[in-house]
């Protein structure tokens, strides 16, 4: 059987429910939410990348590039911020994070 | 089975493998680790499809950089993840419910949709060509003509990042030394010195 467009779409849809998953059973750890947000883009890259080969089009892999730029500028500001929000409460809790409620 | 068919499905079956692994470990350690294996095997997966820039890419900038940060944060923070773990029983059974809900939509979404057969563009202009150009070469072409902007804003947005998440964690620490040039220089004999008239025998005080 050849593999084709759909086998790389089940693969990414699998990998962005996973995603979505860690991000509602691993409510407290922020850290592990943000691995589950890394998950998810590297199915969106996935998806983008098997469409742009399968449709001879090399836009969908400069635009997979694009995602991947801001996966990592999420990353770095995200996980300063967590480093600073640790560095003032001491914990890592999002229950925790409720200074701005107002 | 062809050899693709069995690299597919072996880097397919790792990937999603670990990205499970990602969600449930039990030590986040653990979890970039395997955070770090997903990536790789999904950098497998685009060489296969033939984009092998970006599968490239993806193995510097992930492995490279963005799982080592996470690594670096998660052993810099000293943090009692078993606590952070309370409640992911409770929270199981919807996330799992929500899990499958959205992979039956999205599974139906695909399999019931096809794509016209005008979208799939010829290979290249002259066909026989198609192989003697690379997949970097390709990209390298439009990313720096028709992409030029989009290029300069990713690196705009990285240059933001950069910029954001020094400013967010660098500070100043209350009670270190240290050296102040525009103080140093902005000395004068009046400042720096002070003549005293010493009686002898007795020695100075203060």
């Amino acid at each position: 059987m050849a593999i084709g467009l759909t086998h790389y779409l089940v693969v990414a849809a699998i990998l962005f429910t996973l995603g979505v998953l860690g991000i509602f059973i691993n409510r407290k750890n922020v850290i592990v939410i943000m691995m589950s947000i890394e998950l998810i883009l590297l199915a969106v890259n996935i998806n983008l990348v098997a469409f742009s080969t399968h449709l001879n089009d090399i836009t969908g892999q400069v635009f997979a590039l694009l995602v991947l730029t801001v996966a990592a500028a999420e990353a770095a500001i995200g996980l300063a911020i967590l480093v600073v929000y640790f560095r003032n409460r001491g914990t890592i809790a999002v229950d925790d994070i409720n200074m701005m409620k107002g | 089975m062809s050899a693709v068919a069995a690299f597919f499905y072996l880097f397919s079956a790792v990937a999603v493998a670990s990205a499970f692994m990602v969600v449930v470990s039990r030590n986040p350690v653990y979890s970039v680790l395997f955070l770090i294996l997903a990536f790789v095997n999904a950098a497998g997966l685009f060489l296969l499809m033939g984009a092998e820039f970006l599968a490239m890419i993806l193995v510097v900038v992930y492995v490279g950089a963005v799982a080592v940060l996470f690594l670096f944060v998660v052993m810099m923070l000293d943090v009692d993840f078993s606590e952070l773990r309370q409640g992911f029983i409770n929270y199981l059974p919807v996330g799992a419910m929500v899990g499958i809900a959205l992979l039956v939509e999205i599974v139906l979404v695909v399999g019931t949709w096809t794509i016209s057969p005008d979208l799939i563009r010829a290979p290249a202009p002259g066909a026989a060509t198609a192989a003697a150009i690379s997949n970097t070469e390709a990209i390298g072409q439009v990313l720096y003509t028709r992409y030029i902007y989009f290029f300069q804003a990713a690196g705009l947005i990285l240059l933001v990042a950069m910029i954001g998440a020094i400013v967010l964690t660098l500070r100043e620490r209350p009670g270190v030394k240290r050296q102040d040039i525009g103080a140093q220089v902005a000395r004068t004999k009046a400042t720096a010195m002070e003549v005293r008239k010493v009686a002898s025998g007795a020695g100075l005080e203060g």
